[in-house]
């Protein structure tokens, strides 16, 4: 296992870790994030903790170098379901999805250097009503 | 029940299983010929290529190479470090004065010279011969721009914002002419050729090169066709006629 894994295994621990703990500080229950759209996602989120990189990864080849395209873990559905419901974005603050859990866990989020961040127009147009992110 | 509808029921039952059998490999090959495109990996059957007609293409007009960076979200600047993906280039003969205006592109090579030197792996060609960067393993070294014959190919210098979610593009990366595969992967064609048919010029032609039923295969078949710089032998996806 390379460093960048075991790092990546400790965060996802330690978030597996604050999300059954209900201690007395304020960040033990995980970062709050921003509503964003309702439904289950496409895999137990338990998981996705853990494994969306991996999930990521396979998926971005299958789409770059084999022309698959609406692949089941693709990026831009991501960001489609989870942008919150104030700007359509996935980053900008600490409560916005991928940047709160990534900040709250030291990882950095390379993957919107190139893609974007925002959620698609269709998207946002057909989300429905929600109770919370996570 | 009497032995009689017995009787009916089993031949209606059989009779129903015939038909079935009959009709089945029919719906499933209707259902393979008619398949969700983009939903399987592409296949090396299909070449897709471009045919450009320089006597329909107008000099000053700007049409593809605008619809290009509305498409891919470049920002459309023509300074030396600024991405470009499909250039304008005005030609004329000297000697006999005649002129022709076209439009160069990555010319999405049968034999790109980009993928042979590429280090990394990062520069390919797809099965059905688009030839892209995958920026995941791209490390902006840019020999591939120096082994490319035709200035296709762009190093993106600047941190990028307003990216479109089918277009991911990113500093540190070169890029070039997609051939707008994410519409072709869902069965559409290159914003280009949309826009050039749409101002009324229709000078680019879109299709796929080894069927021979399509409209490039009959005009590449009936008119004469070059490719730029065939003594190199890098065998062309883009071919003009007319040049």
């Amino acid at each position: 296992m390379t460093v960048a894994g075991i790092l990546r295994a400790a965060a996802a621990a330690a978030l597996l870790l604050a999300g059954s703990a209900a201690g007395p500080l304020a960040h033990a229950s995980g970062p709050a994030l921003d509503a964003a759209r309702a439904g289950p996602c496409v895999e137990d989120p338990k998981l996705m903790r853990r494994s969306h990189p991996d999930f990521l990864k396979h998926g971005r080849d299958d789409t770059v170098r084999k022309g698959i395209r609406g692949i089941r873990h693709s990026l831009a559905a991501c960001v489609d379901c989870h942008a919150s419901r104030a700007d359509g974005r996935v980053l900008g603050s600490e409560r916005h999805f991928c940047q709160g859990c990534h900040d709250y866990a030291a990882v950095k989020v390379d993957c919107f250097d190139c893609h974007a961040s925002t959620a698609r127009p269709a998207a946002t147009a057909a989300a429905p009503a929600t109770g919370g992110a996570r | 029940m009497n032995p009689v509808d017995q009787r009916r029921r089993d031949f209606l039952g059989k009779a129903a299983v015939a038909a079935g059998a009959m009709i089945a490999p029919g719906v499933i090959l209707y259902d393979y010929a008619h398949a969700k495109q983009g939903a399987e990996p592409v296949s090396g059957k299909v070449r897709w290529g471009m045919l450009i007609d320089t006597t329909k293409c107008a000099s000053g007009c700007r049409e593809c190479v605008d619809a290009c960076n509305r498409e891919n979200g470049l920002p459309g600047s023509t300074r030396p470090t600024d991405s470009q993906w499909i250039r304008k280039v005005d030609l004329k003969d000297l000697k006999s004065g005649k002129a022709v205006s076209l439009p160069v592109m990555c010319q999405h090579c049968a034999e790109p010279p980009c993928v042979d030197v590429c280090p990394t792996g990062a520069s390919f060609k797809r099965e059905d011969g688009i030839v892209l960067v995958d920026r995941h393993t791209c490390i902006g070294c840019r020999y591939c721009m120096m082994a490319c014959p035709y200035k296709a190919r762009s190093f993106v210098h600047e941190p990028t914002t307003g990216q479109k979610p089918d277009v991911p593009r990113g500093k540190g990366c070169v890029e070039s002419c997609t051939l707008c595969v994410h519409k072709v992967d869902r069965g559409g064609t290159p914003s280009c050729v949309e826009a050039c048919a749409a101002a009324g010029h229709g000078a680019i032609v879109f299709g796929d090169l080894n069927d021979p039923a399509s409209e490039i295969s009959k005009r590449v078949r009936a008119a004469t066709t070059t490719q730029l710089r065939a003594d190199l032998r890098t065998d062309n996806g883009v071919r003009y006629q007319g040049l």
